[in-house]
């Protein structure tokens, strides 16, 4: 094998982006981790990446299947290619994890976050934060007369634009789940 | 076959079941059951150390020395905790062992109880996997499972946390299923694709060298086997790392010595200088590759590795195998003989012609002149009286760890243990007591420093009282040898807490135990104490005065690379530049 590990559906983003896993630059990677949802399984991952000094942006975690008592781990990375290979490595090591998937180099994915936005105002402001809620699609899932409560779902950007717009709207609270990920298509 | 016995029983036949014969452990209030069933059997002999510590590196000792998984047995808090030094330096080395401690009872556990410790989370990052367990039906499943996952893959150390009602409770015992259904299953063949590419690379190298590591040992001794017929037909040279000695031996014509810090300069000047690397089961730790940036700089890489964290982690390989040794270079000699056996047969020779000119350096020589003698000097001597022995050495760790990796050879696998990875002082005598069991006629020989061997000196103790007649040769130079080392290149030689001070009599100390002590401080002496320690059935304390400031040498400082090693006083102002201070 030569330096270039091209590996399947590397291309995802661009037919001429041929990723070098020894190339110094950062990059964001969404993994997703089956494990056996038994106790301390998530101690294990997290201690994984506090113990080798490996960064979390996010983190989700889940029974998905409550029969084969399967959990999947959604965490997304940041690192240079050598690091990212490197914490996919380790966390195939651990013994109750099933299988490790890099959404971000093994074809089309989607991800999905949910967030609340607790936003306090009155007059003008009240109006616009509705207003803005609707074009981003966001529900109203409470309200008083001086409040409201936004569910929002989407992309983690979206929900990042969606709370730099409620900042001066009077933002009170935000609670975001961290992201979901699967790839697109069938198997 | 499934039966009904109490949890207790069910530990003592889960080992019988998996073949073992020997535990190393410690009771108390929370392993009780298991030891009332320890009491009513024969089969198994269980080792009473002095210190649980001690029990692990027992553990690891035998371990080493046999390929079989270690079993030590300890009680819960105190008991569990006096064990997570010898779990991180399994670790590190990848030594099998399984760790069974006692807990506080299920209904109590999370209530700060008389010696609880959440053991399970203590141990979560020094074992490679461990387990609660909470429900008796589940305790002998969990059992085998845990020798599976310490002998699969990369062996590593495992423990089992079993609470005391579990222990008292009746469950369904179930005995190990051979293959079986488990999901832990890591790949042991490598791929053929990148094997052949590698024999390609092999057969037109003009300067090619095998690096060898405890992978080779680890894999059992068929890999030493494939490696050593591998290097005979090949004719390529093979270093080893520390934990690497022995798996090719070291009067093969091949062996160029141990590579690294205190590696051999032949050694470490042709992994600079070669143009193919061939990595089996070793994994470019630090001692290894000095600085990163300028290791083998025009080389192309191929690494054989069962780990795939392994690749790819420290230093950019070309070929990366995922695979046991012993798998991959079967099917490596395969492939490479059916392609006709090729190697570059005009460059190979210049090459060896290279190798003879950096041996000529002779960088191991030294002077035993006057009447002290040199730390060299009695392992030089050591390795003379004693080489024709069923021998297995041990070390602890410093300066004389190093001497004994470069003076003494090794000529099969499993023949050497010390504490590589971790580099725990106080691990070799203990180590010498599990070794010692397993080969209960041979001469094992514990290499020591005075202060590594007071840390778990307690264990005399256990050699006295189960007649292991462990030969304990300590190179006393009154000095926390290594640490002075790097003060005097490092420090402007302000000795710093290095010295041992108020040391024991060691002759006295070894007679107040029962045991024959040895004291010698003249060449002329040297060799009838060691035949005199070789020749008495019982433990013997070998208290061996050397020269006070004798430094270990080649020696690449940190920060450096391989041809920039140091070889001897002369070169050693300011070595260690302001960057590489930072690094140990
Ligand atoms: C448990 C532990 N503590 C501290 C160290 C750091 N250390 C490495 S070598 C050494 C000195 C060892 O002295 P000695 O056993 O007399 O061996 P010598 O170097 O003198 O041969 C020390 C303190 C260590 N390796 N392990
Ligand atoms: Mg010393």
């Amino acid at each position: 094998m030569s330096a270039l590990q091209i590996k399947k559906g590397a291309t995802s983003h661009s037919a001429y982006n041929l990723r070098s896993t020894f190339s110094d630059v950062e990059e964001r990677h969404t993994l997703a981790v089956v494990v056996d949802n038994e106790a301390g399984v998530l101690a294990r991952v997290i201690g994984l990446f506090s113990g080798r000094g490996y960064n979390i942006e996010s983190l989700t975690v889940a029974e998905i299947d409550h029969t084969g008592h399967l959990s999947r781990i959604t965490i997304v990375t940041t690192g240079t290619p050598q690091v990212i290979e490197q914490i996919k490595a380790q966390l195939g090591r651990i013994v109750p994890v099933h299988r490790v998937n890099d959404l971000t180099v093994e074809g089309p994915s989607v991800e999905r976050e949910l967030a609340l936005f607790k936003v306090e105002g009155t007059g003008d402001k009240r109006v616009e934060a509705l207003r803005l809620a609707d074009i981003f699609r966001a529900n109203v899932v409470d309200s008083t007369l001086t409040s409201f409560v936004f569910e929002i779902t989407g992309a983690p950007e979206k929900i990042d634009a969606f709370a730099e717009l409620m900042r001066p709207l009077g933002l009170l609270e935000v609670a975001r789940t961290g992201v979901a990920a699967l790839s697109r298509g069938g198997l | 076959m499934t039966r009904q016995m109490t949890g207790a029983r069910m530990v003592v036949q889960a080992l019988k079941d998996q073949g073992v014969d020997v535990v190393f452990g410690y009771p108390g209030g929370a392993v009780l059951p298991i030891y009332d069933e320890i009491f009513q059997q024969n089969e198994i002999q269980h080792i009473l150390v002095r210190h649980e510590q001690g029990a692990v590196h027992a553990a690891e000792g035998y371990a080493r020395a046999t390929g079989k998984p270690g079993v030590v047995l300890v009680t819960s808090g105190p008991g569990a905790t006096n064990a997570v030094t010898g779990l991180t330096d399994a670790l590190m080395d990848s030594i099998p062992i399984i760790v069974l401690t006692g807990q506080v009872p299920t209904f109590m556990i999370g209530n700060d109880a008389f010696q609880e410790a959440d053991t399970v989370g203590i141990t979560r990052p020094c074992t490679k996997h461990n387990w609660l367990v909470k429900d008796t039906d589940k305790l002998s499943t969990v059992l085998h499972e845990a020798f599976h996952v310490a002998m699969t893959g990369r062996p590593g150390p495992v423990l089992v946390d079993i609470p005391k009602d579990v222990q008292f409770a009746s469950g369904i015992y179930t005995a190990p299923q051979k293959g079986g259904s488990r999901r832990y299953q890591p790949q042991i063949k490598g791929d053929l694709d990148a094997i052949t590419e590698l024999v390609a690379a092999l057969e037109t190298a003009k300067r090619p060298i095998f690096y060898t590591g405890g992978g080779v040992i680890n894999s059992g001794k068929a890999a030493s086997q494939l490696l050593c017929e591998l290097v005979e037909a090949t004719g390529f040279p093979v270093t080893s790392t520390l934990m690497g000695l022995g798996a090719y031996p070291a009067s093969g014509k091949s062996w160029l010595g141990m590579l690294g810090m205190h590696g051999l300069y032949e050694a470490n000047m042709a992994m600079h200088g070669c143009d193919l690397m061939i990595n089996i089961g070793a994994r470019f730790d630090d001692r290894i590759t000095g600085r990163v940036d300028a290791f083998s700089p025009h080389s192309t890489k191929a690494h054989i590795d069962i780990d795939p964290s392994s690749i790819n982690k420290v230093i950019r390989v070309d070929i990366p195998i995922v695979g046991d040794v012993a798998h991959v270079l079967e099917d490596m000699l395969k492939i490479w003989k059916s392609r006709g056996r090729k190697t570059n047969k005009e460059a190979l020779p210049k090459w060896w012609a290279q190798i003879e000119e950096w041996r000529k350096v002779d960088c191991l020589k030294f002077e035993q002149k006057g009447s002290i003698i040199k730390p060299q000097h009695a392992l030089k001597r050591l390795e003379e009286l004693t080489k024709g022995h069923d021998r297995y050495i041990c070390t602890e760790v410093g300066q004389h760890q190093m001497w004994a990796a470069q003076y003494l050879n090794f000529e099969g696998p499993n023949r050497w243990m010390t504490s590589g990875g971790l580099g725990t002082m106080g691990y070799g005598f203990p180590a010498s007591i599990g070794v010692q069991m397993a080969h209960p006629d041979a001469l094992v020989i514990n290499v020591a420093g005075e202060a590594s061997w007071l840390m778990n000196m307690q264990e005399m103790g256990t050699a006295m009282q189960f007649n292991l007649p462990v030969k304990q040769f300590i190179l006393n130079n009154e000095r926390l040898g290594m640490v002075r080392q790097w003060q005097e290149l490092l420090h402007g030689e302000r000795y710093s807490q290095s010295w041992s001070e108020s040391l024991p009599d060691f002759v006295k100390l070894a007679e107040a135990f029962g045991a024959k002590g040895i004291l010698c401080s003249d060449p002329d002496d040297l060799d009838d104490a060691i035949m005199e320690m070789i020749n008495y059935d019982g433990p013997v304390i070998f208290d061996c005065l050397v020269a006070k400031h004798e430094n270990c040498f080649p020696m690449i400082p940190s920060g450096k690379a391989h041809n920039e090693m140091l070889l001897g006083d002369a070169s050693t102002k300011n070595a260690i530049g302001a960057k590489g201070a930072v690094m140990v």
